[in-house]
């Protein structure tokens, strides 16, 4: 049974990664403004270059509403 | 033809559109933003968000300051040589399409390497290379689609500060401890009060002690971290002879602490550390939720926010020169630009002054100023440029001095103590003596139990439930508040808001809409064709008061004038098919009758005989009256005014009889008429909302200021309410009032689960399970019970 602790090492260590990776992003300011990248996200990539192809699908979109 | 709205920033275009590319603008300057848009491939902008443009603003020599090294030096967040990096703090900021188009700034000029926009701050963070692109011409570029950087005197002051994170910081460390030490424990769940020799399970009695260290070690950030806060202000308290909630806090987590590492050293049990962590992070999920910030909003504002950075000065030789405003001395002539600040207070020298004070006094309309008169810090110059002494440096100018008063240095937190700390005293007091008498008692029965029931009284009592329910209500209200326009600078606000017996009113911008204006017409009736030319003449001139008085006369059919002469200072004059006309002050016209100087108003002349003229009131918001007359019921009221007298009849009329006014009160009168009544024993609510108000706002036990553009303008306040919301709020006092008997609520209901935690604690049969089960079992259905009964405190409300 002492492959127990192999796995309570493991299982900690995963907890640990996770937790520095929370750390990690806190520090880089992720948390600081939860808000503009979920608009940021619907944003069609690199729309503008063809952005007479996309026309037609462009006017489907229905403007973003923002709650501010 | 039915008027249409501007494709670039919605607003009507009246009856003569800029039309290009087959699309309708309010004016040229719309009509340019969207050239320069479509130009670039950014066309993508209207059709994320229609209309979602704002019309840029004159900017000739605005921005003539970031020339200066000193002040960019002072700007850059960033600079390695041609790299720089710049936050801009831009008030329109408002939509998608915003966030898209400050993102995609690289597309229009080469030398910006990227941007990022902070919605919920309305800033965006430009890296770029001064070698193409230097700051002024950037800013002058953001002006040029209009997205006016705002740069004033707070930029100028502060230095960048880190923000404060250690509460997430702390919420992840908690949780994250929690979480493992709930996995680690559940052997101990499923297995409890068995060992190897009752026939437990072999495996989990063998490595129990291991899981026990580790859960140990877990919990060990926990206290020393993220409960430190807690320890800290019951040290406080107690120093401060105050026992607060945190006092029996900072004692279950000690005692919980103490006891579950006691009893694993001596292998008694598993200890406590499921309920310990989850304990601590439950109460900083409280304290998180609390948080709320409307982070574009600032309630710390003071004049600084408004004041420019630099101004156009004039050497000796006559010369124009950038000069900073703290270098602004005695003597110094400045030249004011249209739009530009006054930064101090001085004499007019030269040029025509109509200056708007509706920063300092809530009063939209200018105020007329000519040479060798006395022009006050915080107008702004509406027409044209004018140059003017300094007579007092800018700290020593009438309308900064306020600030000088020590109300602004005294956090408001200090002088209250909130609902939570009074029930935590007896509370405490409760707690300790239920736990010294039971203890006693054990010690007479079987004293090797007693220390047992102590620490087992100390941590069922801890008043998680208690501490939580103010955060969770008053949190939930902030929010529901804010949803309704009614922005509070933190939860405090709410319950100052709901113990408050006197409400004091300012009049100008604050009772009075600083929109349109009603003109009432006295004299001789004018003819439709008078009329028509009166309208034709005011639809060129671009005097505010022109404005006003051409929104409020009918439609006439376009004319063509045949002559058009506009005399600044004094009024225009004009001729057109049927007849000439002169529309402005009393002297130019040549009135008959005496001036009414305590009204502002317009006199015209139609084929050269008097007719009359349009006198200007204040209008009153929507529902004053009902306002006031709810309010009377049970507040006390008063209206400030630092204006004349010329308002008290009509106000005699509308207001309750019983409402005091009082006129001509300057800002410190009202800081000290404020200061009096509060020594009476007396809580103030402060209804302001100019800068000259700001004293006041911070003397009252809770400041509210008025604000038409809620990211335009407001003082430093407790509370920011929205001006079309302003007849809601005697009934914005009353659901705060109704909060706190929520939280009363659930005092009892926590106080509740309490008594059944201490049955068990006092007669020595808590388990550690039990514990587990009754701790997040209380928190959460306090949780529920304020989020539930708040939201339907907020359906209720308008």
């Amino acid at each position: 049974m002492s492959v127990i602790y192999i796995l309570l090492a493991i299982s900690i260590v995963v907890a640990l990664v996770f937790f520095a990776a929370f750390i990690f992003s806190v520090k880089r300011g992720q948390y600081d403004d939860s808000y503009t990248p979920s608009v940021r996200m619907l944003f069609e990539d690199e729309l503008v270059k063809k952005a007479t192809e996309k026309q037609n699908d462009l006017k489907q979109n229905k403007p973003i509403e923002l709650n501010n | 033809m039915e008027n249409t709205n501007c494709y670039h920033c919605g607003t009507d275009c009246g009856r003569s559109p800029v039309e290009y590319d087959e699309k309708a603008f309010c004016c040229n300057g719309c009509k340019m933003v969207y050239e320069i848009f479509s130009e670039n491939d950014l066309s993508y902008y209207y059709e994320l968000q229609s209309a979602a443009g704002a019309t840029p603003q004159e900017q000739e020599g605005k921005y003539d300051f970031l020339d200066a090294p000193a002040i960019i030096e002072k700007l850059l967040e960033f600079n390695d040589g041609n790299m720089q990096v710049v936050n801009l703090y831009i008030p329109h900021i408002h939509c998608s399409s915003c966030i898209w188009i400050l993102e995609n700034l690289n597309k229009l000029n080469t030398g910006i390497k990227g941007s990022q926009v902070d919605f919920p701050k309305k800033t965006v963070r430009i890296t770029f290379n001064s070698e193409v692109i230097s700051l002024k011409q950037l800013a002058i570029m953001m002006n040029r689609i209009g997205y006016e950087p705002q740069i004033t005197l707070a930029d100028f002051d502060e230095k960048p500060t880190n923000v404060d994170r250690s509460l997430i910081y702390k919420l992840g460390i908690a949780g994250f401890a929690f979480g493992n030490v709930m996995f680690l424990s559940f052997p101990e769940y499923f297995d409890l009060n068995t060992n190897q020799e009752t026939g437990g399970e072999y495996w989990l009695n063998e490595y129990q002690d291991l899981f026990r260290w580790i859960m140990f070690f877990f919990s060990l950030p926990v206290v020393l971290y993220s409960g430190r806060d807690y320890f800290i202000s019951a040290f406080k308290g107690i120093r401060s002879r105050m026992l607060n909630i945190d006092v029996p806090i900072a004692l279950g987590i000690l005692v919980l602490f103490l006891r579950s590492t006691v009893d694993i050293i001596f292998n008694w049990g598993p200890g406590f550390f499921d309920s310990l962590t989850g304990l601590v992070f439950f109460l900083l999920l409280g304290k998180f939720f609390q948080q709320k910030t409307y982070s574009f909003l600032s309630f710390e504002r003071d004049y600084k926010s408004y004041f420019p950075i630099a101004v156009t000065r004039f050497t000796e030789e006559g010369k124009e020169e950038i000069a900073q405003i703290y270098e602004i001395k005695k003597g110094d002539r400045l030249l004011i630009r249209n739009e530009e600040l006054i930064p101090a207070d001085g004499v007019l020298m030269k040029g025509d002054g109509h200056i708007d004070y509706s920063f300092v006094t809530g009063e939209a309309e200018p105020v007329r100023k000519k040479s060798g008169e006395k022009v006050f810090a915080g107008g702004k110059q509406l027409h044209g440029a004018i140059e003017m002494e300094i007579v007092k440096p800018v700290s020593q100018s009438y309308l900064t001095q306020l600030w000088g008063n020590a109300v602004f240095n005294d956090e408001k937190s200090g002088r209250f103590q909130t609902l939570t700390d009074s029930i935590g005293r007896r509370f405490t007091i409760a707690v300790l003596s239920i736990a010294t008498i039971s203890t006693s008692i054990w010690l007479l029965i079987d004293p090797s139990l007693a220390l047992n029931v102590f620490t087992a009284v100390l941590i069922i009592a801890c008043p998680c439930a208690i501490a939580l329910a103010a955060p969770f209500t008053l949190g939930n209200m902030l929010r529901i508040f804010g949803k309704k326009k009614f922005y509070l600078k933190n939860t405090q606000a709410i319950e100052q808001l709901a113990q408050i017996d006197t409400a004091i009113f300012d009049k100008t911008g604050t009772i009075t809409t600083s929109a349109k204006s009603v003109a009432n017409y006295e004299g001789l009736p004018l003819t439709e064709e008078e009329e028509s030319l009166l309208k034709n003449t005011l639809r060129s001139s671009n005097h505010p008061l022109s404005r006003s008085l051409y929104d409020l006369l009918a439609e006439h059919d376009i004319e063509v004038l045949e002559d058009y002469e506009e005399l600044t200072g004094k009024g225009i004059q004009a001729s057109g098919s049927k007849g000439n006309i002169k529309i402005g002050s009393a002297d130019f016209v040549g009135s008959p009758s005496a001036q009414n100087i305590e009204n502002t108003s317009v006199h015209i002349r139609a084929n050269d005989a008097y007719k009359g003229c349009f006198v200007f009131r204040n209008t009153y918001r929507k529902g004053v009256a009902h306002l006031f007359e709810e309010m009377g019921k049970e507040l006390q009221l008063a209206l400030l005014s630092g204006d004349n007298a010329g308002e008290k009849k009509r106000l005699q009329a509308l207001l309750p009889a019983t409402t005091p006014f009082y006129f001509n009160q300057k800002p410190e009168d009202k800081l000290h008429f404020i200061k009096k009544i509060q020594e009476k024993g007396k809580k103030v609510l402060m209804v302001g909302d100019g800068l000259n108000d700001a004293g006041a706002l911070a003397q009252a036990n809770i400041g509210i200021a008025i604000s038409e553009n809620i990211n335009v303008f407001s003082p430093a306040c407790d509370a920011i309410l929205d001006a079309t919301k302003f007849n809601e709020l005697y009934s914005y006092i009353q659901a705060s009032k109704k909060a706190m008997r929520i939280i009363k609520m659930s005092f009892v209901l926590s106080l509740m689960y309490n008594m059944v935690g201490l049955y068990f604690a006092v007669s020595g049969q808590l388990e550690p399970v039990i514990a587990a089960i009754l701790m997040p079992l209380s928190s959460i259905s306090i949780v529920a019970f304020t989020t539930v009964a708040t939201n339907i405190l907020g359906k209720k409300l308008k």
